[in-house]
């Protein structure tokens, strides 16, 4: 029952803006071809690159046994989580004009690189995304058995035996899913080609469905660029359902197969993984260093920013889990509900619910009631896909005893699910809320200067040159994110081992 | 006669299982047949976990075929997970009370009553990990008890257990169930035999009508002597 109001509220604000953006989008049709080729070409690099670079990553997770490994497996999961102005902060940092990059190219007597336009933001994409795709990769690695790595080595299979019978075929399967996983979630790239973007030549639909909007207020265009960006997500997961997608969160990563080569393949493998912990840890690095001195005085306006997408994540969480929670209850079907909102985009929602809202009130005064049930749609499908699993477990071990003793609605959640299912629902819980605190996205198209959440307020400053507060900002927003992820996986965690 | 079955038909995919039998208050029954005969899923089928394909199941005149699990007069112990780990034992037995679990003065003596009938007096606050395998089953068999419903169902929730303890249980079945009846779903003809009443053969898509166990052991139907060998 639960379930089923729940999938409809879903439905409806998913496809209720597609409703409207179409008839708002009057006459209006015409594609925008310059701003869909960049969308797509820079996705899809963006996924390739991904892919290809997690490969040798992931090989090497998979086969050495090392200190640290466990922590360098859970530095790869930070950048999800990482709000994603924070990544561009970070990288900024690294590459960016005044960047170590630069620095040390200059004392050496090199050229600057630039890190604008394409390359600029498939570099942040592959920093976002390399990560998810070498942690699908090694889920890959552990599922082939290890007898038959044994089995392999006992027949006298050389490394490139084992490649070839083995690891290719693996990665046959596994690769193609990982890179419509990536493509689908660069393709609705804002924040990323709104600072690192822009310009005729560098403009996402999503971007250019902001601009529409915010500065030309132009209904018409806004409509139909966000009705192209409809047709493109489609797409995409129209491409991911015929491929297999591999699940989202592995467990057992910690795993190590059977199958170590010595030699120059060693030192290969350590200086892939030293490469791989550079590449992710220096932004992180870098805006804790920025940041730090700043942390001391920031100005009101950044605590007022940070209660207000404190409080915007927390209420998106309650929504998401419960949400999710009703729909992993509910019977066949709900699954599809679930994963509805992976073809949505925050902006295209938010131009669906500014054209319902605007000609009855001020849109900057629900902007954060608005950004709280974006974030919460959005999140959803990762909510769920976290809880189904464990859900499924708890019907098949524990359903039919629960329904001989007649429990059922609060008695069941109260006794049954709450207390069992308190691990994924803390991990599903952070995982929400350390999205919603990070998004950029739709609280663009409605904000108020003056009411900020903090990662906008955060661009903000950076587009102000304002660099020094932007970066403590930013370390504020990074803490906050990955506290609330913390606090409320050990809450899961804790006492859940009965 | 109490519990019917009225020509049911449970039928999934190719399998098929046909009942038309009764049984009378207070009566033993042990449900005999190899595996894979279909004698769980009788006791599913009964408890309201797969659905009759034809035909009904009534309790004193009244079809229950189409009742959810806990409104039917079955108390069920599963083959496992009959008891959440994550609830101390004495939430185990006090959700045969209610599933609200907020038990008063009242509710609370009768699950310490429980408890001492199989031999667990002052174990409330205990953990089922805490507790041997054999504890596990009385303390499931408290709970059913609780329930006070005029049919206990056993799916062989006593498989796990060695023979000595295992006969306890039955033992202990037999004494506590009183005017319930007990059907008893088991592998073990020797089970059979422990429960002391009448069996049901399980085999070929039939349950066959009860006869009484001694007798039908001494002298096995050809389905029955093919099983036991």
């Amino acid at each position: 029952m639960a379930g089923r109001v729940v999938a409809l509220i879903v439905t409806l604000l998913t496809l209720g803006p597609l409703a409207l953006v179409a008839w708002r989008a009057e006459g209006g049709w015409g594609a925008d071809w310059p701003a869909l080729r960049f969308t797509v070409t820079q996705a899809a690099v963006s996924a390739g690159l991904s892919v290809l670079l997690a490969v040798p990553v992931a090989r090497a997770l998979a086969r050495r046994r090392f200190r640290g490994r466990g922590a360098l497996i859970a530095l790869l999961g930070a950048p999800f989580l990482l709000p994603v102005i924070v990544a561009v902060l970070g990288l900024l940092a690294v590459f960016g004009r005044s960047g170590l990059l630069n620095g040390a190219l200059g004392v050496a007597g090199l050229p600057n690189v630039q890190i604008y336009g394409l390359h600029g933001v498939v570099l942040a994409h592959v920093f976002l995304n390399m990560p998810l795709a070498v942690r699908l990769i090694l889920q890959g690695w552990q599922a082939i058995p290890s007898e038959r790595f044994r089995l392999a080595l006992s027949l006298g299979f050389g490394p490139r035996d084992i490649a070839r019978h083995l690891e290719r075929p693996m990665l046959r399967e596994v690769l193609p899913g990982t890179a419509v996983v990536i493509f689908a979630i660069c393709l609705t790239s804002f924040a990323v080609a709104l600072t690192l973007g822009g310009g005729p030549r560098a403009t996402t639909v999503e971007l250019a469905i902001y601009q529409a909007l915010r500065f030309q207020f132009d209904l018409g265009r806004t409509a139909s660029l966000a009705a192209l960006q409809c047709l493109i997500c489609a797409a995409a997961v129209l491409l991911a359902m015929r491929l297999s997608v591999p699940p989202g969160f592995g467990k057992g990563l910690d795993r190590v197969v059977a199958f170590a080569p010595p030699g120059w393949r060693r030192i290969a493998d350590a200086l892939v993984l030293m490469l791989a912990t550079l590449f992710i840890a220096s932004p992180l690095a870098m805006i804790a260093a920025r940041g730090l001195p700043g942390m001391m005085d920031l100005p009101q306006a950044v605590w007022a920013a940070a209660g207000r997408s404190v409080l915007v994540a927390l209420g998106s969480t309650a929504l998401t889990v419960a949400a999710a929670l009703a729909l992993a209850g509910g019977g066949r079907g709900m699954g599809l509900m679930a994963t509805l909102p992976l073809a949505a985009s925050s902006l295209v929602m938010g131009t669906g619910l500014f054209i319902a809202i605007w000609p009855f009130i001020a849109p900057e005064r629900v902007a954060l009631p608005v950004t709280l049930l974006v974030n919460a749609v959005l999140a959803l499908p990762f909510a769920y896909r976290i809880l189904a699993p464990a859900m499924g477990a708890l019907r098949a071990d524990y359903g039919p005893l629960a329904d001989t003793l007649g429990l059922r609605g609060m008695s069941r959640l109260r006794w049954l699910v709450l207390p069992r299912l308190r691990r994924p629902l803390g991990f599903a819980a952070g995982v929400t809320a350390a999205l919603s605190m990070g998004d950029l996205g739709v609280i663009a198209l409605f904000a108020a200067p003056d009411g900020p959440t903090l990662p906008l307020l955060v661009q903000q400053l950076m587009g102000a040159y304002r660099m020094e507060q932007a970066a403590a900002a930013a370390l504020l927003l990074v803490l906050l994110s990955f506290g609330l992820f913390l606090l409320f996986d050990w809450g899961g965690r804790r006492g859940s081992d009965l | 006669m109490a519990l019917t079955f009225d020509a049911t038909l449970i039928r999934m995919d190719d399998f098929r299982l046909i009942a038309d039998w009764q049984i009378g208050k207070g009566e033993r029954v042990a449900i005999l047949g190899p595996s894979g005969a279909g004698k769980s899923t009788l006791l599913m089928a009964l408890a309201g976990f797969v659905p009759l394909s034809a035909g009904r199941i009534t309790w004193e005149g009244q079809d229950i075929s189409r009742l959810p699990p806990d409104r039917r007069p079955v108390a069920m112990l599963f083959q496992d997970q009959n008891l959440f780990p994550h609830l101390t034992v004495g939430q185990n037995v006090g959700l045969g009370l209610s599933p609200r679990l907020r038990p008063d003065a009242r509710q609370r003596s009768r699950v310490a009553q429980a408890l001492a009938q199989v031999g667990l007096q002052g174990m409330e606050a205990r953990r089922p990990a805490q507790l041997s395998g054999g504890q596990q089953g009385r303390v499931a068999l408290a709970r059913a008890l609780l329930q006070d419903r005029p049919v206990l169902a056993l799916d062989e929730p006593f498989a796990a257990l060695g023979p000595a303890m295992k006969a306890d249980m039955l033992d202990l079945v037999t004494k506590l169930a009183g005017e319930r009846i007990v059907l008893m779903v088991t592998h073990d003809p020797a089970d059979a035999r422990r429960l002391a009443g009448q069996t049901v053969v399980v085999s070929d898509g039939m349950a066959h009508p009860p006869a009484p166990t001694a007798r039908l052991l001494d002298n096995p139907p050809p389905a029955l002597r093919a099983y036991l060998g």
